[in-house]
C-alpha cells in the first residue's frame, strides 16, 4: 500500500459547499407548514415563580400555542447525566440536572420559562412580550466562597449545601515532600474560561411524520446518536424511530455536545404535539445564557522544591463553579486536577476540589475542558519558583519534564475517562528545545531584551509546556463501502464542526483502498447513516472515528483482493490495487475496477457463500483502552505598551506533539484557532456578572472576541512520538492550541513590565489593560514597587 | 400590531425580484427565507460578526442591519453569485488553497467584505489585509491563513488582470 495522501496537506473535500453558500447550516432547513419557537427566559438569577399569564400571548394573531412547564405534563422531567463521576474513593457527587422549563424556581438568568410557537419568528418573539411573569426574587448566589459560607443561600435546598462534588486525589505523601523541600511556595490563583460562542448559535428543527411514526431532528449537536438515544427514551419512541441530524454546523467547541438542552428536549415534543415542523434558532443574546460556559476555579496550591528547582511536591485546593445544574458531572474539574500533573515529573500530588453550585449558566467543556486552569497553576508556580530560586523560566522547566524512557508514566490518579492516569509516549525536551530555539529564546535573554530596555520598549518572553489527554474512549464506528460506479462512501457516528473530517477520513480511506481522495464521500453526524457512536469532543475525532475508518477500509481492502484474486484465479499476493482497480502485479493492462468488485459483490444469481457477506463494504469500531496523551511548549515575545497596558504579540510559536499526523494543513488550522481562542481567554474575554447573578456584557459588542489585529501571525513546529494505543499512532490536537496561552500571558507581562521585582505577580486570567492596570495600582498603593 | 407591507424590487447576482414584505424585516431574513439564499449567514443580529454581508450597489453592509425595505431600488450580491460558469472566483479559490476555512460559517461574510476590500485595494500589505478582515469575527482559523488566502489571490487577480 502506498501513502499517497495520509499525512500530506491535501486539501480539503467539503470546501467547496462552504465558499459556495451551498452547505446545508440549520437555520438553511426549510420545510413546508414549518412553525418557529422563541423561548422567555428568566431575567434573573434565582426567583421563586408566582404565576405566569400567558393569556395575552395566546391572542396574538399568528401564535399556534405558549407552553409553561405544567403544559409539559409527565415529560417534564430532569435531564439525563451525561457523564457519571468517575470510581474515585471517598467521592461525593450531587446531581441536580437541569430541566426543559423552570417550574417553581428559576435558577439562573437566562433559565427558559415558556415555549411560544409561531407562524414566523417575529410573530413568536412579539408574543414573548405578551407573557407576563411574577417572580419572587430570591438572593442569588454568584461568589464561590460566599456559597459554602454558613448561612449561603441554597440553590438547590433540598440538598442543605451548595456542594455539587467533592473530590480528592493523590499521589505520594505531600506533607513528607514539603518537609523535605528547600523551597515551598502557596498562592492563590483565579482562573476564568468564557463561552465558546461560535459564529453559529444553536438551533433545533423538529419534524414528526405521523404516518410513518417518525422523527427527524435537525439539531448543531457534536454527539448526534447521544441525542438520538436521549429523544428517544424521552419521548417513548424506539431509537429507529428517531433521526438526528448535525449538519454543517458552525463551530462547536464543547457546548454543543451538552443534552439534552431544554430546545432539544423539547421542539420535538412540540413538532409531534402540534404534528408540524418547528424551528428554534438561538439568537446571540440568548446564546449568553442559553448555551453552556465554562468559567471559574479558585485554587490555594502549595508546590514544594529542592534548591535546584526540581518538584518534590503539589498540594491544590479548588473551588469549582458548575453553575445551577451538573449534568455533564465531573468532566471539567477532574481536567483541571489531572492536568495540573503536566509534562513533570511530580513525586507527590494532593489535590482536592469542591464543585461549588451557584445560580449561574451551567458550566460545560469548552476547548480545554478545564486543562487549562490546571496549567496556569503549575506554570504560574513554577515561574515563582524559578524567580525565587534565580533559575531561568525554561530551565526550571526543563529540570522537571518526564524522561523519554519513563513511558508509559503513571500519574496513579483517575482521569475523565475512569481510565488511570497514564501519559502513553512522550519524548518531551525536544520539543521545549526545538520551542526555545525558535523563538530564539537564550539571544533574546541576553542581548534583544537588554536592548529594547534600553530603548524604553517594554517587550517580555515567555514559555509554558502543556499535556492534552486526547481521543478517550468508548469507542466510534466507521462503515465504508465501495459503490457501483468504483466511488467510496465512509459513514460515522460523530458529528463535525469544520475540524475536516470530510477530508482526513478520506486521506485514511483512499490510500487503502487505492482511490482519489476526492473519490470519498464521507458522511457525518446522521444516525440513519450511521447509528452508533458517541460524538465529537475531547480531541478524539480523529483519533477514535480515524482509527474506525481505518480499520474498516482495511477489510474493504482484503474483500476487494479477496473477490480479485478469485476472478483473476490468481495469489492475493500477485495483485496490486491503485487508481480504482485491481491489477495483476507486472501486468497492468489485466485489471478490475473497483465498482465492478462491487458489483460482483452483489450477484443477481449463485450464491453468496457462507461466512462472506454481500457487497464490498465493512463496519468496524474502534475503541482505545485509555485516551493518548500530546504534548507542546508554547513561546511567546510580548510587548506591552508601558502607559495604556496594551499588548502586541511579536512572536508566537508553538511545538506539537501530537502523534502521527494525518493532514498536516488541517493540523496547523487546529493550532491556529486553538490559540485565538486562547488568547481570547487570556486578555479579551471575561463574563462578567454582577452580584444578582447578571452577565453584564452579553453581545459580541462588549464580550470581546479576538480580531484579525489581535491574533498574531505563528509559527508552527512539530515533532511525533506516536500513540501505542491505536494502530494509526494518532493523539488528539483538537484543544492543544488553546491550553497554555494564559500562563504564557500572565508570564510575558510580568516580563515585559519587570513585574516580579515590583512585587506584582499576575495570578489571574483573564487579564486585560484595564486589569492589568488595577493590579500595578494596587501594589502601588499598598506602598511597594514603583 | 399592525401589520405594514410594502412592495420592493431589488436585484441579487443580477436576477431582479419584486416582494411584498413586512416593514420590519431584517435584509438577511428577507435574502434568507423569502428569497432562499442561505448562503449568507447570521452569526450575531447586532452588527458586530459581520457573518451576514453582502455587498449593496458594490459596498459590503450588514444584512441584519438593514431592513429589506432600504434595498428597495439596489443591487445586491451575495455569497451565491461569486463563483462562475468558470469555477470559483480567486478569493474562494486562495481559501481553499490556504485552508482559509474551517466550519465555513463565517466565510461568506469575509468573501463579501474582502471582494469589495480587493476591489479597492488591489495590492495590499499584510497589516491592511488584517485590517479590512477585522470586522468579521472567525472563531476557528485564527485568521492567519484567510489573511495569506487574500494576499495570495490579491496577487493572483493582479496577475490575471487585463
Amino acid at each position: 500500500m502506498t501513502t499517497r495522501f495520509f499525512g500530506a496537506p491535501v486539501k480539503r473535500n467539503e470546501d467547496r459547499k462552504l465558499l459556495t453558500g451551498q452547505a446545508l447550516f440549520i437555520d438553511d432547513v426549510e420545510l413546508p407548514g414549518m412553525l418557529h419557537a422563541a423561548f422567555l427566559r428568566s431575567q434573573v438569577a434565582h426567583a421563586r415563580i408566582k404565576q405566569i399569564d400567558v393569556s395575552a400571548a395566546l391572542q396574538r394573531k399568528g401564535v399556534i400555542a405558549v407552553y409553561t412547564a405544567e403544559d409539559l405534563g409527565a415529560y417534564w422531567q430532569p435531564g439525563p447525566l451525561l457523564v457519571p463521576p468517575p470510581p474515585v474513593p471517598g467521592i461525593v457527587f450531587n446531581l441536580r440536572s437541569h430541566v426543559p422549563l423552570a417550574k417553581d424556581v428559576v435558577r439562573c438568568a437566562g433559565e427558559p420559562l415558556a415555549i411560544v410557537v409561531a407562524e414566523s419568528r417575529y410573530i413568536a418573539e412579539d408574543a414573548l412580550d405578551d407573557i407576563s411573569v411574577d417572580l419572587e426574587m430570591l438572593p442569588a448566589v454568584v461568589d464561590l466562597e460566599k456559597a459554602l459560607e454558613k448561612g449561603a443561600t441554597y440553590v438547590h435546598p433540598g440538598l442543605g449545601t451548595n456542594v455539587a462534588a467533592h473530590v480528592r486525589q493523590s499521589k505520594g505523601d505531600y506533607r513528607s515532600a514539603a518537609a523535605k523541600a528547600h523551597l515551598t511556595l502557596k498562592r492563590r490563583f483565579r482562573y476564568e474560561h468564557g463561552i465558546s460562542s461560535p459564529i453559529e448559535t444553536r438551533g433545533v428543527v423538529a419534524q414528526w411524520d405521523a404516518r410513518a411514526e417518525h422523527l427527524t431532528v435537525w439539531d448543531t449537536t457534536q454527539a448526534p446518536v447521544f441525542v438520538r438515544n436521549g429523544l428517544a427514551a424521552a419521548l417513548g419512541l424506539g431509537e429507529g424511530q428517531v433521526r438526528v441530524i448535525a449538519p454543517f454546523v458552525g463551530g462547536g467547541f464543547g457546548p454543543k455536545i451538552m443534552m439534552l438542552y431544554p430546545e432539544e428536549a423539547t421542539l420535538p415534543w412540540i413538532a409531534m404535539r402540534l404534528n408540524r415542523p418547528v424551528k428554534w434558532i438561538e439568537d446571540r443574546y440568548e446564546h449568553f445564557v442559553a448555551t453552556t460556559h465554562e468559567r471559574g476555579q479558585i485554587h490555594d496550591a502549595e508546590i514544594a522544591l529542592t534548591r535546584d528547582g526540581r518538584i518534590l511536591g503539589v498540594k491544590d485546593v479548588f473551588l469549582h463553579d458548575n453553575g445551577a445544574y451538573n449534568p455533564y458531572g465531573l468532566t471539567v474539574p477532574i481536567n483541571s486536577q489531572c492536568t495540573l500533573l503536566g509534562p513533570y515529573v511530580i513525586p507527590a500530588y494532593d489535590s482536592t476540589f469542591t464543585s461549588v453550585f451557584t445560580n449561574l449558566p451551567i458550566v460545560t467543556p469548552y476547548r480545554g475542558a478545564g486543562r487549562q486552569h490546571g496549567v496556569f497553576v503549575i506554570e504560574r508556580l513554577l515561574d515563582l519558583a524559578a524567580y525565587e530560586l534565580g533559575i531561568d523560566p525554561a530551565e526550571i522547566r526543563r529540570r522537571n519534564l518526564i524522561p523519554k524512557d519513563a513511558f508509559p508514566y503513571k500519574n496513579e490518579i483517575i482521569y475523565q475517562d475512569f481510565a488511570p492516569l497514564e501519559y502513553d509516549s512522550g519524548d518531551y525536551e525536544p520539543v521545549l528545545d526545538k520551542a526555545l530555539e525558535a523563538i530564539g529564546y537564550a539571544d533574546f535573554v541576553s542581548t534583544e531584551q537588554p536592548k529594547l530596555r534600553a530603548q524604553g520598549r517594554a517587550v517580555g518572553i515567555s514559555i509554558a509546556c502543556y499535556v492534552e489527554g486526547t481521543g478517550i474512549g468508548p469507542y466510534e464506528g466507521a462503515k465504508v463501502q465501495v459503490r457501483a460506479n468504483g466511488k467510496v462512501s465512509v459513514a460515522t457516528g460523530i458529528g463535525t464542526q469544520g475540524q475536516g473530517h470530510f477530508t482526513s477520513f478520506a486521506q485514511i480511506v483512499a490510500d487503502q483502498l487505492g482511490v482519489d481522495v476526492t473519490d470519498v464521500d464521507i458522511v457525518t453526524g446522521d444516525t440513519d447513516r450511521f447509528y452508533w457512536g458517541a460524538g465529537t469532543f475531547a480531541s478524539r475525532g480523529a483519533v477514535v472515528a480515524g482509527n474506525a475508518v481505518s480499520e474498516a477500509s482495511q477489510a474493504v481492502r482484503k474483500k476487494a483482493l479477496k473477490l480479485a484474486s478469485d476472478a483473476f484465479e490468481c495469489a492475493e499476493e500477485d495483485l496490486v490495487l491503485a487508481d480504482g482497480k485491481v491489477s495483476i502485479v507486472g501486468i497492468p493492462e489485466k485489471f478490475i475496477r473497483l465498482g465492478e468488485l462491487a458489483q460482483r459483490a452483489n450477484p443477481m444469481r449463485g450464491a453468496v457463500k457462507p461466512g462472506t457477506e454481500p457487497g464490498l463494504e465493512s463496519t468496524q469500531y474502534f475503541g482505545p483502552p485509555s485516551g493518548s496523551t500530546a504534548n507542546g511548549v508554547h513561546a511567546a515575545i510580548i510587548e506591552v505598551d508601558a502607559a495604556t497596558y496594551e499588548l502586541k504579540i511579536l512572536r508566537y510559536v508553538v511545538v506539537h506533539d501530537c502523534g502521527t499526523v494525518i493532514n498536516p494543513m488541517i493540523l496547523e488550522g487546529q493550532i491556529h484557532g486553538g490559540v485565538a481562542q486562547g488568547i481570547g481567554n487570556a486578555f479579551y474575554e471575561k463574563l462578567a456578572f454582577d452580584e444578582q447573578g447578571q452577565l453584564l456584557n452579553a453581545s459580541l459588542a462588549d464580550y470581546l472576541l479576538p480580531t484579525s489585529l489581535e491574533v498574531p501571525r505563528m509559527e508552527l513546529d512539530h515533532t511525533v512520538t506516536p500513540s501505542p494505543l491505536n494502530p494509526l499512532g494518532i493523539k488528539g490536537a483538537g484543544e492543544a492550541g488553546a491550553i497554555p496561552v494564559g500562563p504564557l500571558f500572565a508570564q510575558a507581562i510580568e516580563d515585559a513590565l519587570q513585574l516580579k521585582q515590583r512585587g506584582i505577580e499576575l495570578l489571574e486570567i483573564p487579564l486585560s489593560p484595564s486589569r492589568v492596570f488595577e493590579l500595578v495600582q494596587e501594589r502601588h498603593r499598598e506602598g511597594g514597587g514603583t | 400590531m399592525q401589520v405594514d407591507r410594502h412592495e420592493i424590487a431589488l436585484s441579487v447576482n443580477g436576477t431582479s425580484y419584486r416582494r411584498e414584505v413586512e416593514s420590519r424585516m431584517l435584509l438577511s431574513d428577507f435574502l434568507r427565507h423569502e428569497l432562499m439564499l442561505a448562503g449568507t449567514h447570521v452569526g450575531c443580529e447586532h452588527g458586530v460578526c459581520g457573518a451576514c454581508t453582502v455587498l449593496l450597489d458594490g459596498a459590503p453592509v450588514r444584512s441584519c442591519l438593514m431592513f429589506a425595505v432600504q434595498a428597495d431600488g439596489h443591487e445586491l450580491a451575495t455569497i451565491e453569485g461569486l463563483a462562475s460558469q468558470a469555477g470559483l472566483h480567486p478569493i474562494q479559490q486562495a481559501m481553499h488553497d490556504h485552508h482559509g476555512l474551517q466550519c465555513g460559517y463565517c466565510t461568506p461574510g469575509i468573501l463579501m467584505t474582502m471582494t469589495a476590500f480587493l476591489a479597492e485595494n488591489p495590492a495590499p500589505t499584510e497589516a491592511e489585509v488584517r485590517e479590512a478582515l477585522s470586522g468579521n469575527l472567525c472563531r476557528c482559523t485564527g485568521y492567519q491563513n484567510i489573511v495569506d488566502a487574500m494576499l495570495a489571490a490579491a496577487k493572483a487577480m493582479r496577475e490575471s488582470a487585463p
